[in-house]
């Protein structure tokens, strides 16, 4: 890892890890620290955070769904900017966050300020801090899933795909329904697994067709729901989130993979 | 309604089990898709359109009273007779009451989910009045004894092979091949008699114009206007939502409907119908009525579901849902399926019989991505789930997890300590990368394995990492 020093008059940049990253895959979050780090942020983890509430959300429990919000926003409200690698979780952060706490009067302003500053991560690299990869080499064949809450709650699409170009050696293969959704849902893929499982499996079936070495995509729930799939069919596909590949750990194991 | 239905997932599973099933619906939404997207890329003022079309529907639900006065007294003067039904059972009521004062022993019928939505059919055949439907594929799930599966392609979960089954079984000649151009010969054939005998035509709108008075139909087939032209009496069953202020209005978002729902640019056959026969009128129906439905439809004008009442039924959200085009029209066991329908299935039939129908969805946003009047479908269908839970709906044994769940992640340091915990626990149920089986997350373990966690969670390699940054050795 490149020893960067966080540059003294960068923006202070709190990193949200999110409860899925923090539990299964906490490689995600170094990687994030790192490319914030080398965009020049000064970067902080808010030892309060836990999880953005999407369970409670996604459930219909506004309540606990609201209190989560309250103690992310007061974890990270000092903050610059605040960074996720998740377009769900940001997606939460930017749109429910002002509605689950539009009657509170002591919150509403707070979660419209948080929300208007709150980031997916490669979406802030390039819009916000003009960064690009440098130096960056994997030779591979590899193609991308937009995950529906970042595409289409955060327009999150052209950003991940121009960062991928500057890493020399990857070669992106168009995917087949690149902006369908994987299946996943969140809660919904455990409620209703058998819907969840058909809609899986067709998106397996696209990820086969294109031969590609690597699946990346910017959510762990996706890429879990994916990698376990693929896992399961046998498939070889090996599967990372984006900014693994972006901040130059691709070269260690995949999802699933044990080093 | 009809047998004591089976549970939604229950439902669901029948659905993913049918192979056929699954063909026909890729067929048919996988079009649907492919030419919409044509057309709307041939269509650069698609977002303009919708942005008025929007506007149109949102200037008439807030001033519905105004403009079903105006259709009412337009429609009148226009020789139209106007009925007002309050919800399913008056509606099915007015109709077979006018039926039975016509003396009617055939009915034809054009397509309309109104209808459906009423319980038309059925109370037709209970009084004793025979009901034919016109419209080609209303025409095969009539045949089969079954419901509509999709507002726009009633019998899109019927392959055309199960339909030349259909048409062997149930035309009289049977058609003398299985190519769709001999089959279509065939229900023509068939429909022609009825369409030249019936005592009384019913139709649906998809718009109530205003300032003229008029209904409106579109159709691929002609079907409607055979359907309300030769016969005596013409009913039209619509709901309120279908006012427009003008003809302008209607044609505004008739660019919207039509190439939302087919890609296409416009129907064959838009028809208005103004009123019935008059003197020197070549055809047209003696009587025409016009039966306009409330059924929990200004309940929605105040309550957070109202963004529905703008929908004009194009069925595009279904076609790009990835639920639907997994499971079909049928399983979601309302009137109308797919997106909208998991939003007004709740209002029709109560959340307690549907309440699986908001949960049933992935929340990917797709629906309202390709919505043509821009209805925050994920939106109100959250607002279903914030209800359901309100109202203790949901299972027990899920409030019980999520409030434990909910009570430690608003601890952090109890949450840290879960988290290193349930981690080393997760890592002990699986081997070489992968957990294949978790007891209390069957429902994932199922059908695909769970990643192995590292072992350490962020937080705490984090945190090791920071204390020895602060001490260095």
């Amino acid at each position: 890892m490149p020893a960067t020093l966080p540059d003294p008059a960068g923006p202070r940049v709190g990193l949200f890890v999110t409860c899925l990253v923090d539990a299964i895959r906490p490689g995600i979050g170094f990687a994030a620290l790192q490319l914030l780090e080398e965009a020049g942020c000064r970067v902080e983890v808010p030892q309060t955070q836990t999880c953005c509430g999407q369970p409670a959300l996604n459930s219909g429990d506004d309540r606990d769904a609201a209190a989560l919000a309250r103690q992310t926003i007061a974890a990270f409200e000092h903050c610059d900017h605040v960074v996720l690698p998740s377009g769900s979780c940001a997606g939460t952060m930017v749109h429910a966050y002002p509605e689950l706490l539009a009657d509170d009067p002591d919150w509403a302003a707070r979660a419209r300020t948080m929300a208007a500053k709150t980031h997916e991560i490669t979406s802030f690299l390039v819009d916000v801090m003009g960064y690009r990869p440098e130096g960056r080499r994997l030779d591979a064949t590899a193609t991308y899933h937009d995950s529906c809450a970042g595409l289409r709650e955060l327009g999150i699409a052209a950003q991940p795909r121009a960062l991928l170009a500057e890493i020399d050696g990857l070669q992106m293969r168009p995917l087949e329904g690149n902006d369908v959704c994987c299946g996943f849902g969140g809660t919904f893929c455990v409620k209703y697994p058998r819907i969840s499982d058909a809609i899986t499996t067709d998106k397996a079936l696209a990820i086969e067709r294109t031969g590609a070495e690597l699946l990346l995509a910017g959510d762990l729930g996706c890429l879990m729901n994916m990698a376990g799939k693929l896992h399961r069919r046998g498939a070889a596909t090996r599967c990372f989130h984006t900014i693994e590949v972006l901040a130059g750990r691709a070269d260690g194991p995949a999802i699933g993979e044990e080093g | 309604m009809d047998a004591p239905q089976l549970a939604f997932k229950e439902r669901a599973a029948a659905a993913l089990a049918d192979g056929a099933l699954k063909i026909a619906i890729d067929r048919t939404t996988g079009n649907a898709e492919r030419k919409r997207a044509a057309a709307v890329a041939a269509f650069p003022e698609f977002e303009a359109a919708r942005a008025r079309g929007k506007a149109i529907k949102d200037h008439v639900i807030a001033h519905l009273d105004h403009y079903l006065e105006m259709f009412e007294r337009n429609a009148t003067a226009a020789g139209a007779q106007v009925h007002w039904a309050a919800d399913d059972a008056e509606a099915r009521a007015i109709v077979t009451r006018i039926c039975l004062d016509a003396r009617a022993k055939l009915v034809t019928r054009s397509k309309s989910m109104l209808g459906e939505e009423i319980g038309l059919p059925h109370a037709l055949a209970d009084a004793g009045i025979e009901r034919v439907e016109t419209d080609l594929a209303e025409h095969i799930i009539q045949l089969a004894g079954e419901r509509p599966s999709h507002i726009v392609w009633p019998a899109m979960h019927r392959t055309r092979e199960q339909v030349a089954q259909l048409f062997k079984v149930g035309h009289v000649p049977p058609p003398a091949a299985e190519d769709p151009a001999t089959m279509v010969q065939s229900a023509r054939r068939e429909l022609r008699a009825k369409f030249l005998g019936a005592d009384i035509g019913i139709s649906g709108a998809n718009f109530l114009v205003a300032d003229t008075g008029a209904t409106c139909t579109v159709t691929n087939e002609g079907n409607a206007e055979l359907t309300t032209t030769p016969p005596r009496v013409h009913i039209v069953t619509a709901g309120i939502e279908k006012l427009v202020p003008s003809t302008a209005h209607a044609f505004a978002l008739l660019r919207l409907l039509v190439r939302s729902a087919t890609g296409g640019e416009m129907t064959q056959y838009t028809t208005f119908h103004h009123g019935p026969r008059r003197e020197g009128d070549a055809d047209g129906p003696e009587e025409m009525h016009i039966v306009l439905v409330d059924n929990g439809r200004t309940r929605m004008l105040g309550d957070e579901f109202r963004a529905m009442l703008r929908c004009i039924r194009c069925g595009a959200c279904m076609n790009h849902c990835v639920v639907y085009r997994q499971i079909g029209g049928h399983a979601y066991g309302g009137t109308y399926p797919g997106p909208m329908g998991a939003v007004l299935t709740p209002v029709l039939d109560g959340l307690a019989q549907s309440r699986d129908l908001a949960h049933a969805c992935t929340m990917n946003g797709r629906c309202a991505e390709v919505c043509p009047v821009g209805i925050p479908l994920p939106t109100l269908l959250r607002a279903w789930r914030t209800r359901s839970w309100r109202e203790r709906l949901e299972p027990g044994s899920l409030r019980v997890g999520l409030g434990l769940w909910a009570m430690v992640a608003r601890r952090p340091r109890l949450y840290r300590l879960a988290s290193r915990i349930g981690v080393r626990a997760l890592r002990l149920m699986g081997r070489r990368g992968w957990v294949r089986s978790l007891p209390l997350a069957k429902g994932w373990t199922a059908y695909r394995d769970m990643p192995r966690p590292a072992g350490r969670t962020f937080m705490e390699q984090y945190r090791a990492e920071q204390a020895g940054r602060r001490a260095p050795e």
